[in-house]
């Protein structure tokens, strides 16, 4: 009568998540990409009107190098600090993602119990496995790709705002600021890492939707409150000296793995980011050139994917995704 | 998925069939060693008072919750087979609502998308004929059109099996009969089965084949309309009768117009003939007679 796939029909089941989670996927991050632009909007306007007292610098670019006659090793310095610039726009929306999934992880197998749309889910002929797997790549997958397409919009429209104040000022923005081998570059790293976010994440992701699928009630306070609860004791008893875990190692390994890993790009360790934006502050020298992207070379990345952290992170957060798909079989007679 | 389902060998292998089925939570007893056998083309009244194990025995069937003992859904163990299951069995709760924030197409859409014996046509052309709107959503709708959208998704899947848990709970009357007529008229036939419990027995009796009472979780009376017909007298008698009828072990009694009604069960109705006037006994009345004493 109709023909489904196996591969279709889990389309459409992240096509329901997409649709009932429109609010978060999309139009979180593209409304913090449209606010972080209206507030540069605001700062190009007053900028405009200090301008002549004080160089403006936006994002580490300092306009009066503009305005020198520039060579052909300082234009390229001028795009790595430009790269530099585009990267931190992610950073906000990086943020707003980790709020986004951290409440759909904890809302995903809950909210439907607790209104009791879940039995009309089951009255379908779909698994609870592949359920609980759509919320996953869901999470891991689509909600991160609709989030990198409101960076590049945003990174977009921060080149159009640079390139528009330079033309007030007299100055062709193309050569300077619009370079596509950086611009794509950048694009292929992003869309890269997107992958190896998600594995990273399957811990937290793991940890929250057996939260979720668990509780009977308040899967928030199991969720947030439990791993930091624990952190805290650790620390105490820590403190007393009759555990051996160590705290910072404890917050860090199992607190941070837990709630913090849907933090994109959090595989990367502190070394590797201070490299990446070490010189990234309020003057960009500009003179780092090759180092700009420390922490997103292919070495770094291919590092991150074997660690142990990451490994056995993975480990975790399946066996925690399997007992989700276990709770989502057993739990929904609780609401009769 | 596994599309080849074992089949039912013949028309007249059981749809459902329970033996020995058990289901406690806790220390109270929901389901006690429940044997039921459900025929194909039958449709099938539950009825029991709050607590009986109605809602339990339904979930069990439809794989929602473990049990003890056996039962069999098409041949099919609901525990571990639910997913193929429910390609054959569409079920429709008071308590299985809609999610709130879906919209009518997304919902048409999407069990289009995942269940292979679903007819969009067929769905459409039910949603023609009422006011439902594609673009609303369900937070948007009235329950009853809650209610219509819910028949119209399940009555375009040609399914074996449908489960009805007081689907028409909270509606007028006019919901409630255009729902029954709805299923009587355009989707129930001698394949399909139909498993329904619901308090406004009244409304339902004509259209059910068999009845079930379930007290206690225990099934007290498994008969065909036509055998509790058969079985199930009651008489109207004036009062001098009145010893008479008293003496044959009546059901119960009640008093109507200063003549008492009398329901008997198993009772010759030639003699009862001979007492008063006979009637056949609503299944409200039967009912209110066969459990007494439930909350007492």
């Amino acid at each position: 009568m109709n023909a489904v796939t196996p591969v279709n029909k889990f389309t459409w089941l992240l096509k329901r998540e997409y649709w009932e989670h429109r609010g978060g996927f999309f139009w979180t991050p593209m409304i913090t990409a449209m606010v972080i632009l209206s507030i540069m909007i605001l700062v190009l306007v007053s900028a405009e009107f200090l301008a002549n007292q004080n160089g403006v610098n936006i994002n580490g670019i300092h306009l009066e190098q503009l305005t020198k006659h520039l060579g052909e090793s300082e234009i390229e310095k001028m795009h790595a600090g430009v790269d530099i610039g585009l990267l931190s726009l992610s950073f906000p929306i990086g943020i707003a993602l980790f709020f986004v999934v951290l409440f759909y992880g904890i809302g995903a197998l809950y909210t439907d119990r607790s209104d009791r749309s879940a039995l009309f889910w089951k009255s379908l002929p779909i698994s609870d496995l592949s359920t609980v797997l759509s919320k996953v790549v869901a999470a891991t997958l689509v909600a991160p790709v609709l989030a990198m397409a409101a960076i590049i919009a945003l990174q977009l429209g921060f080149l159009v705002l640079m390139s528009l104040y330079a033309l007030l000022h007299g100055i062709n923005p193309f050569p300077l600021l619009w370079s596509p081998t950086h611009l794509f570059a950048l694009w292929f790293k992003l869309v890269l890492i997107i992958p190896v976010n998600a594995l990273w994440a399957l811990p937290s992701v793991g940890w929250l939707l057996l939260c979720s699928s668990f509780a009977r009630s308040k899967p928030f306070l199991w969720a947030v409150a439990l791993p930091i609860m624990a952190g805290v004791l650790n620390s105490w008893f820590g403190l007393l000296k009759t555990m051996t875990l160590t705290s910072t190692w404890f917050w860090q390994n199992i607190v941070g793995r837990l709630l913090l890993s849907i933090i994109p790009g959090s595989w990367m360790d502190a070394e590797t980011l201070r490299n990446t934006f070490e010189r990234a502050g309020d003057d960009v020298r500009i003179s780092m050139g090759p180092r700009l992207d420390a922490g997103f070379t292919f070495d770094a990345i291919g590092h991150a994917l074997v660690s142990p952290s990451m490994l056995i992170g993975i480990v975790a957060g399946v066996a925690m995704i399997a007992a989700a798909v276990y709770f989502r079989r057993v739990r929904t007679e609780s609401y009769a | 998925m596994n599309m080849d389902m074992p089949q039912v060998s013949s028309n007249t292998a059981p749809i459902v069939s329970a033996k020995g089925l058990s289901k406690r939570y806790g220390a109270t007893v929901a389901l006690d060693n429940v044997n039921l056998q459900i025929a194909p083309g039958r449709i099938v009244g539950l009825v029991g008072p709050n607590g009986a194990g109605k809602t339990t025995a339904l979930r069990a069937i439809l794989g929602l919750t473990e049990f003890d003992g056996e039962l069999t859904v098409l041949g099919l163990d609901p525990r571990t087979h639910r997913t193929e299951l429910m390609q054959q069995v569409c079920f429709i709760a008071d308590v299985a609502v809609l999610p709130r924030w879906l919209r009518v197409g997304e919902a048409v859409d999407f069990v289009a998308g995942v269940h292979p014996r679903f007819s969009r046509e067929k769905c459409e052309a039910f949603l023609a004929r009422t006011k439902i709107k594609h673009t609303q959503r369900v937070r948007e709708l009235s329950k009853g059109m809650i209610v219509q959208l819910h028949l119209a998704l399940v009555m375009a899947i040609d399914a074996k099996l449908l489960v009805l848990d007081e689907p028409t709970l909270g509606l007028d009357i006019l919901y409630r009969k255009e729902f029954y007529e709805s299923l009587l008229n355009d989707y129930f036939d001698h394949e399909k089965t139909i498993l329904v419990t619901t308090h406004q027995i009244e409304e339902i009796e004509r259209i059910l084949t068999d009845l079930m009472f379930i007290k206690d979780g225990r099934i007290i009376l498994d008969a065909s309309m036509e055998a509790v017909g058969d079985r199930y007298a009651e008489v109207m008698v004036a009062p001098d009768k009145a010893e008479a009828a008293r003496a044959l072990k009546p059901l119960s009694e009640r008093q109507i117009f200063g003549k008492s009604v009398f329901l008997f069960d198993g009772v010759d109705q030639g003699h009862l003939a001979t007492l008063g006037e006979l009637h056949k006994p609503s299944v409200a009345d039967l009912f209110v007679a066969t459990m007494k004493g439930t909350y007492a």
